[in-house]
This record gives C-alpha cells, sequence and structure tokens, in this order.
C-alpha cells in the first residue's frame, strides 16, 4: 500500500527538495538571487537531501508531503479542538476551589502505521487537558485533567481524522 | 482601497497589542495553574495552555505587528516548530514520570488534596 520501490523515493526526494527550497526562500526572503548568496543557498539544500538520503530517513514519515493538504486539514480542526479544550484547563485553573477529577485511562486506537500513531498521541498531548504517557501497540495510556473528558469514545473522531489525514481513507 | 489599506494600518497595532496582551495574561493563567494542581500530570496539563494557547494568541499578535512578509513568514515556522516539538517534550516528560513509577492522584480533588492552601 506504502510506495517502496524507486519512484517512491524519488518522490519522498522531490518532495524534501520542494520544501527544502521553500524554506530556504521563506527564511533568507532573498529574491534577488546574488550568485554567491543563492550558491550557498542550493548547496545547503541539496547537502541536506543528500544527508537524509544516506541517513535512509527519506521515507513517509521523514517527507509526508505527498499527504500535505489531508494534514493541513486536519490540523484546522485540531486547532478548534485545542482552543475548546483550553476552555476548559483554563476554568479549571482559575476556579475558587480545587474542583478536578484526574484519571488514567486507556485508548485504543485504529491507527496502524507509526506516522498515524505519532499524528495521533501528539494531538492528544497538544491538547490541553490530555496527555498521552505511554504508546503500547495500539493502545495509548492517557491521563486526563477531568475523567469525563476522556470517557469512552471521547477521542474516536480524533483517531478517526488522525488516522485518514496520514494514511488515507483506505482499510490501514 | 486605499482608505481601506489606511484604516487597516491604524487598527493593526491595536488588534496586535490585544493579542499579545491576551497571550499574556494565558501565560499567566497557565502559571497559577502549574502552581495550584497537585500533581506532576495534572501540572503539566496546566502548562500546556501556556504552550498552545498563549503561544499561538503571542505569535499572531507578533505577526499583526510584523513591520514585513518575512517577519510573519519566521514567525509561522517558529509557530510549526512550537507546536511540533511541545507534545513530544511533554510526552517525554510524562512518560519519564511513568517509567519512574510517580503514580498520578486519581479521582476528584478538592482543596485539601495537596492542593496549595
Amino acid at each position: 500500500m506504502f510506495e517502496t520501490g524507486a519512484t517512491g523515493r524519488v518522490g519522498y526526494f522531490l518532495g524534501l527538495i520542494t520544501v527544502l527550497v521553500a524554506l530556504w526562500l521563506g527564511l533568507s526572503w532573498d529574491y534577488s538571487f546574488k550568485p554567491v548568496i543563492a550558491s550557498l543557498g542550493a548547496v545547503s539544500i541539496v547537502l541536506s537531501a543528500v544527508l537524509a538520503f544516506r541517513f535512509d530517513i527519506l521515507d513517509r514519515e521523514g517527507s509526508p508531503y505527498a499527504r500535505l493538504f489531508q494534514l493541513m486539514a486536519y490540523w484546522v480542526w485540531l486547532m478548534v479542538e485545542i482552543f475548546k479544550a483550553n476552555w476548559v484547563v483554563i476554568k479549571a485553573c482559575l476556579r475558587s476551589t480545587l474542583d478536578i477529577n484526574p484519571a488514567l485511562v486507556k485508548v485504543k486506537t485504529g491507527c496502524e502505521s507509526d506516522l498515524a500513531r505519532t499524528v495521533f498521541a501528539n494531538s492528544i498531548t497538544l491538547t490541553p487537558g490530555t496527555v498521552s504517557v505511554e504508546v503500547e501497540g495500539n493502545k495509548i495510556l492517557v491521563h486526563a485533567l477531568y475523567e469525563e473528558e476522556a470517557g469512552p469514545g471521547a477521542f474516536d473522531e480524533m483517531d478517526r481524522r488522525a488516522r485518514e489525514a496520514s494514511d488515507g481513507r483506505g482499510k490501514s | 482601497m486605499t482608505e481601506i489599506i489606511e484604516f487597516w494600518n491604524a487598527f493593526r497595532p491595536a488588534l496586535g497589542s490585544a493579542l499579545l496582551l491576551a497571550g499574556a495574561v494565558l501565560a499567566v493563567i497557565g502559571t497559577v495553574g502549574v502552581l495550584r494542581f497537585p500533581d506532576f500530570y495534572t501540572r503539566l496539563h496546566a502548562a500546556s495552555v501556556t504552550d498552545t494557547a498563549a503561544a499561538t494568541l503571542a505569535i499572531v499578535g507578533m505577526a499583526f505587528l510584523a513591520p514585513s512578509l518575512a517577519i510573519v513568514v519566521k514567525l509561522a515556522v517558529v509557530w510549526l516548530f512550537l507546536f511540533l516539538t511541545g507534545p513530544t517534550s511533554s510526552h517525554a516528560l510524562a512518560n519519564a514520570a511513568h517509567t519512574a513509577g510517580l503514580q498520578p492522584m486519581i479521582g476528584r480533588l478538592g482543596e485539601d488534596d495537596g492542593g496549595r492552601e
């Protein structure tokens, strides 16, 4: 299901080059293209890409840009969730009498690939009020500030969206 | 058209300052939570308010105050790296505490259960 052949690696390589060029242009903001500066930029970009190739990290985790749009759409959804969850924790911080209900729960995830699991676990941690403590196989140990926020099914939608964003809508 | 741009340029610093102020207030709220919550794991939750909402508001505020688009791009990159590394370090802390055998406090907690009086 995942590209592993020569064409796949060329795709990852080109994706990495494109992103590095965009990053260099964005950070240097130099469009005069003086020979010295531009050649330094080109050399550093090629060197980074060749090193990534030599380190054998040019795979769908090291260069996940084929799914950039799906991941960005997921990111937008996640930002809304983060701000909703922030509100809960802010109220908990400011309540005059401390009133929290921490719990340690096991969350089962349908994410198969390492990339999807990383996205899901990182999303749980990024959302205030829940922190992923340990990942074992397809179970994630989550510490939550409020037990009712982490009840059964509370992470189902995030799980599904993380899986679809990083692995596609296929079975996987 | 020029009027819209003029209005925008006059309005921008006020909006940027307001967002920066809101970010600072949220950072203070997160700190209050870190001091009030009873144990390590719950304090981690309070710190994540500073990590996400406060950082986002501050960076968006700075983007409104930025003199050129180049700065905005750099701020966007900073924001992206914050959001990628923040949860990783939080997870590393929580995982280290769990591996070392630190037991979290479980169940409903009031002011008497080890919270700061």
